[in-house]
């Protein structure tokens, strides 16, 4: 179990971590999440002792990691793959981090068999493949069967079989009750590998709740065609929901769950043709989440919509016309769904 | 590299616990696992003997036309370990290479991750290079003296290993060059960077002494006595080149030793205090 507690960090006049409190629970896998420079690697960080919190404190299994006698043999950390002497074997690296916390020589063997590494134990680390360092450090963080596991973008650089691979170790890592965090910026790798989610924006706790949760609470709006939509919008309008037409015909409502407005259609003897939920994938729960939390935001509104930048240069008689295409035409950037 | 299942072995042992030992074999394996080490410590080897061997052979050629004054001072021990003032950046660059290193290549993260005791990790590191040091400057030291005293030949007098202070001068020079790796590995801990720690050795073995020299002559008489690299290379000299100097063979090692403990303690409390 990993527990923060009220960690902050500063660089400079950049505040990478502020007041970040989460706990890390076993037996499943968390992905820590959060747009890049959001601190996800200054906390890992902070929690392996690499950094010192300006104020908070970071334990792994209740102690400071600092504290841990033999580290290895509880905690195994994957920062950053390519950390590693080049000029050292696969074998000598291993075999040197298992004699600093007295783990025995042949276990190096199996770790490296288990990630598939025992074919180039001999070969220096210089001349591996990212996919390869990943592997080499992953048997690192296996090297002394630890309860706790921590990886920093395990799959950054991997191909899908490696992919694959990571997803399934983490997986089954946690289902052997170890407590198992994993930082992604990615919500769509984290989808198919976490259980718990917690995600960081300007090193700030943005949310900690399980990945049903998070794609439900931003399942707020409802889909719905039917063959009169003017009479339906007025039905549900004054049934207390707020609609609105959808890009493609129909009506977008909100303030209502998809059953009831279903009742409502029937009640008014409206036929309808559509009825959808519009649950927002774990992607968009994320975007939201994170809006203006990402540290090098881009502003959309700055590149303007397509080709009215060209309709104003022209001028003379079409100065009006590019006007009155920017008023009507689709809105750009395209209304948000909520 | 088929994915194997992920489920490791059973725990390494019952209640693990990492000692200064573990952290003193993991060093010593790391620094001989590197190409480098191996390399750097052959070239020491090659150029204390071999460069020592042909000035000794050379400058024992001119021995004839020597003045008086000169012949004096002849000291055969000092001439067969001349090479030492190369060999000691030699040495440099093991020591400070070991250190800065780990901070090229971002190994010294993992490392500190294996060992979270930063003074465990520092003391474990700079025992392994200074006795690889220690063991590497005794052989050269041995081998040049001997070597050194055969290339003298008949061509001027030799020394023998039972004249007054020879055997001192000869473990001095290999306890010399285990210092010197010391001072490098503490100056890599400082500047975490392996052209800056070199140059920092550089400047403190050959630039700054040669620099302070031209000071007026009452600050350059004391540089020249107490300049921690230049005393402490007394300890390896027969004959001290300034007879006027107060400093003890070993008084000046200590010297060394002083200043090479004053950068460790520095490096040591960065080292805690600095984000790795």
């Amino acid at each position: 179990m990993i527990v923060a507690e009220h960690l902050s960090k500063h660089y400079g006049k950049t505040k990478a971590v502020d007041d970040l409190s989460f706990s890390v629970l076993p037996g499943r896998v968390t992905g820590f999440l959060g747009p890049n420079g959001a601190g996800k690697t200054t906390t890992m960080r902070m929690i392996l002792g690499l950094d010192n919190p300006d104020s908070g404190v970071a334990t792994v299994g209740g102690r400071r990691y600092r504290d841990i006698p033999a580290p290895l043999t509880q905690v195994g950390a994957l920062l950053d793959a390519k950390a590693v002497a080049g000029g050292r074997t696969a074998r000598a690296h291993l075999d040197a981090l298992a004699l600093s916390n007295g783990i025995p020589r042949k276990r190096v063997i199996e770790v490296l068999r288990l990630v598939g590494l025992e074919q180039v134990a001999g070969k220096r680390v210089g001349g591996f493949s990212l996919g390869m360092s990943q592997r080499l450090g992953v048997a690192g963080t296996l090297l002394g069967n630890p309860g706790t596991l921590m990886f920093d973008e395990p799959v950054n650089g991997l191909d899908p079989e490696g992919i694959q691979w990571i997803r399934q170790l983490m997986r089954s890592l946690a289902s052997e009750g170890r407590t198992v965090l994993v930082s992604s910026h990615l919500m769509s790798e984290m989808a198919l590998t976490a259980d718990h989610l917690v995600v960081i924006g300007r090193g700030r706790l943005i949310a900690d709740a399980s990945v049903e949760e998070l794609v439900g609470s931003s399942a707020r709006s409802v889909l719905v065609r039917s063959r009169d939509d003017a009479a339906l919008a007025t039905r549900l309008t004054s049934a207390g929901a707020a609609t609105k037409p959808a890009p493609g015909g129909g009506l977008v409502v909100t303030g209502m769950p998809s059953d009831r407005v279903g009742e409502e259609a029937l009640a008014a003897g409206i036929p309808l043709e559509e009825l959808t939920p519009q649950r927002a994938s774990l992607e968009e729960a994320f975007m939201e989440l994170t809006r203006d939390q990402s540290e090098f935001a881009t502003t959309s509104a700055a590149i303007g919509p397509p080709g009215s930048f060209a309709a104003g240069v022209v001028g003379g008689d079409s100065a009006g016309g590019g006007r009155a295409a920017a008023g009507s035409g689709p809105a750009w950037p395209p209304e948000r769904r909520s | 590299m088929s994915a194997a299942s992920p489920t490791p072995a059973a725990p390494a042992s019952g209640a693990p616990h990492a000692t200064v030992a573990n952290a003193l074999a993991s060093e010593w394996l790391k620094l001989r696992s590197l190409r480098s080490t191996w390399v750097t410590l052959g070239v020491a080897v090659l150029l204390g003997v071999g460069l020592g061997v042909l000035i000794a052979h050379l400058v024992a050629g001119l021995y004839h036309q020597h003045r008086p004054a000169a012949v004096v001072n002849w000291d055969p021990t000092a001439i067969s370990l001349s090479a030492l003032g190369i060999v000691q950046l030699v040495m440099a660059v093991l020591g400070a290479m070991a250190v800065t290193g780990e901070y090229s290549s971002g190994m010294i993260r993992t490392s500190l991750t294996a060992i979270p005791c930063r003074g465990r990790l520092m003391a474990a590191k700079s025992a392994t290079v200074t006795l690889t040091a220690l063991v590497a400057g005794e052989v050269i030291a041995f081998a040049a003296f001997f070597l050194g005293q055969l290339a003298i030949g008949g061509s001027a007098p030799q020394a023998s290993i039972g004249d007054a202070h020879v055997l001192r001068a000869l473990f001095g020079a290999g306890l010399y060059l285990a210092v010197i790796a010391l001072l490098a590995c503490g100056i890599g801990f400082l500047v975490r960077s392996t052209a800056a720690a070199i140059s920092v050795m550089v400047a403190l073995l050959f630039v700054l002494p040669a620099i302070l020299s031209a000071l007026p002559l009452s600050w350059s008489e004391v540089i020249d006595e107490y300049w921690p690299t230049l005393a402490g290379a007394q300890v390896y000299g027969v004959i001290w080149r300034n007879p006027q100097h107060s400093l003890t063979a070993w008084a000046g090692f200590g010297d060394l030793c002083l200043f090479t403990a004053i950068v460790l303690v520095a490096a040591y409390w960065l080292l805690r205090v600095r984000n790795a």
